[in-house]
C-alpha cells in the first residue's frame, strides 16, 4: 500500500553528536542512521565528524573508522569491500548504492547514510532482507532442464553466451529493488528489479528448458507487471546493470508467445 | 530476546529525485487530470444541448480566470500524456531505457509538453482576437 509517511515508531530523531579529534583540519560530516532494538526508542541520526586525512576514500572507509575509533555499536554489513558481494548496500545521500565503491568525493556536502529504503530494520543499517531472499527462491535460480544431461557441460554459442551479459553480473545488493517505489508500496506480491532481472538471467539463458514455465509464473498483475518504468533501479545499480530493460524484455516475450 | 517491531527505513522522504521518478508520477496525475478534463467536456456540450442559460454558466466558469487556469492545466496534462505516452510505446518495443537517454526523453517531454500547451492556447486565443 502507498504510505507516504513513516509510521510512528519509525519517525527519525536527533541523535548525538561526535566531534572530530582536536587537531584534524579536513573534516567531513556523516548523518548516520540509528536503531537500537533494545532500548525501546525510537530511530536517531547521530552525527560523527570523521578527519579525511586519517581515514580511506570510501564511504566504508568512514563508516569503519566510526566503528573501531568512536562508536563500536555502529551496526553494518560489510565483507568483500570491493563491490562484489553486495553487503554494503545503503542509502547513501539519497541514493543507493555500495558504501565501498562510493567514493566520498562523489557525494557532495555532508553524507547522510540511511538503510536501503522502506525495509524493516533488524539494526542501524542493517535491513532485513528475508522477503528479498524468499522471492528469489520463488523463481528458481536454477538451471532446469528435460534432457538427459550429456557427459560433459551442456554447450552454448558464443552468440547465445553473450545474451547473458548484463545479467549474470548481479550481486543481489538489493540496491535497485529498495530504489523502486512501485517495490516500496508493493512488495508483499510484486517481485522487483533485482529478482525480475535474475529471472530473466535464467529465460534468456539457451540452456534452460523451462522458459514457458518461468514465464507462466511471471504472467500476474502483481509479480511481473508492477513496473512502471520509473527507471530508479538502472540508476541506482552499482554494477551498471539495467533491470528495467531486462523487465521490459520479459514483458515482451510475455506478447510474442501470445501472438 | 523480547519481540520488538521494527521501524520501516526511511523511503520518499530521504530517496533523491530523478526525472524518470518525476514522469512517472506526472503520467499518473496527468491521467487522473484527464479524467477531470473529460467529466468537464461532458458538462459542457450537455450544457450546449440543454439550452442558452445552461451554457453561459459552464461558459462563464470556463472562461473566467480560475476556469482558463484549470483549462491551461488540462492542456498541459493532456500534451503530457501524449508525449510520455510515446516514451512508453518506445519503452514497450524494447527502446530507450539506457539511463542518459531515459533521462534526456523524460526532460524532452517535459519541455515539449510546455511550450506545445503555449502554442495551443496562443493558436485559440489568436483565433478568438484575443490580440487584436
Amino acid at each position: 500500500m502507498v504510505e507516504f509517511f513513516l509510521p510512528k515508531n519509525s519517525k527519525v530523531g536527533k541523535g548525538k553528536t561526535y566531534k572530530a579529534p582536536a587537531g584534524a583540519t579536513r573534516v567531513r560530516k556523516f548523518e548516520v542512521y540509528r536503531w537500537n532494538p533494545d532500548d525501546g526508542q525510537n530511530p536517531r541520526t547521530d552525527i560523527y565528524e570523521v578527519d579525511l586525512d586519517k581515514c580511506g576514500p570510501m564511504v566504508l572507509d568512514a563508516l569503519i573508522k566510526i566503528k573501531n575509533e568512536v562508536d563500536s555499536t555502529l551496526t553494518f554489513r560489510r565483507s568483500c569491500r570491493e563491490g562484489i558481494c553486495g553487503s554494503c548496500a545503503m542509502n547513501i545521500n539519497g541514493k543507493n548504492g555500495l558504501a565501498c565503491t562510493t567514493g566520498m568525493d562523489e557525494v557532495k556536502g555532508d553524507v547522510k547514510i540511511t538503510p536501503l529504503p522502506h525495509m524493516e530494520v533488524v539494526k542501524d543499517l542493517v535491513p532485513d532482507l528475508t522477503n528479498f531472499y524468499a522471492q528469489y527462491a520463488s523463481i528458481e535460480p536454477w538451471l532446469k532442464t528435460e534432457s538427459p544431461a550429456p557427459d560433459r557441460e551442456r554447450l552454448q554459442t558464443e552468440d547465445d553466451r553473450r545474451k547473458m551479459d548484463g545479467l549474470y553480473e548481479c550481486i543481489l545488493c538489493a540496491c535497485c529493488s529498495a530504489s523502486c517505489p512501485s517495490y516500496w508500496w508493493n512488495q508483499d506480491r510484486y517481485l522487483g528489479p533485482a529478482i525480475l532481472l535474475q529471472a530473466y538471467r535464467w529465460i534468456a539463458d539457451s540452456r534452460d528448458e523451462h522458459t514457458g514455465e518461468r514465464l507462466d509464473n511471471l504472467e500476474d498483475p502483481f509479480r511481473l507487471y508492477r513496473c512502471h518504468t520509473i527507471m530508479n533501479c538502472a540508476h541506482a545499480c552499482p554494477k551498471g546493470l539495467n533491470p528495467a530493460k531486462a523487465i521490459a524484455e520479459i514483458k515482451k516475450l510475455m506478447v510474442e508467445r501470445r501472438a | 530476546m523480547a519481540h520488538v517491531k521494527r521501524p520501516l527505513s526511511p523511503h520518499l522522504g530521504v530517496y533523491r529525485w530523478t526525472v524518470t521518478m518525476a514522469t512517472s508520477i506526472l503520467h499518473r496525475a496527468s491521467g487522473v487530470a484527464l479524467g477531470a478534463g473529460a467529466l468537464w467536456l461532458a458538462w459542457w456540450l450537455f450544457a450546449a444541448a440543454s439550452g442558452y442559460e445552461a451554457f453561459e454558466c459552464v461558459q462563464g466558469f470556463s472562461t473566467s480566470p480560475v476556469g482558463m487556469v484549470l483549462l491551461f492545466g488540462v492542456t498541459l496534462a493532456l500534451m503530457f500524456h501524449l508525449l510520455n505516452g510515446i516514451r512508453h510505446l518506445a519503452w514497450d518495443m524494447g527502446h530507450g531505457f539506457e539511463v542518459k537517454t531515459a533521462t534526456v526523453s523524460g526532460w524532452t517531454v517535459i519541455v515539449l509538453a510546455l511550450v506545445l500547451a503555449i502554442v495551443a492556447w496562443g493558436i485559440g486565443l489568436s483565433m478568438m482576437g484575443a490580440f487584436q
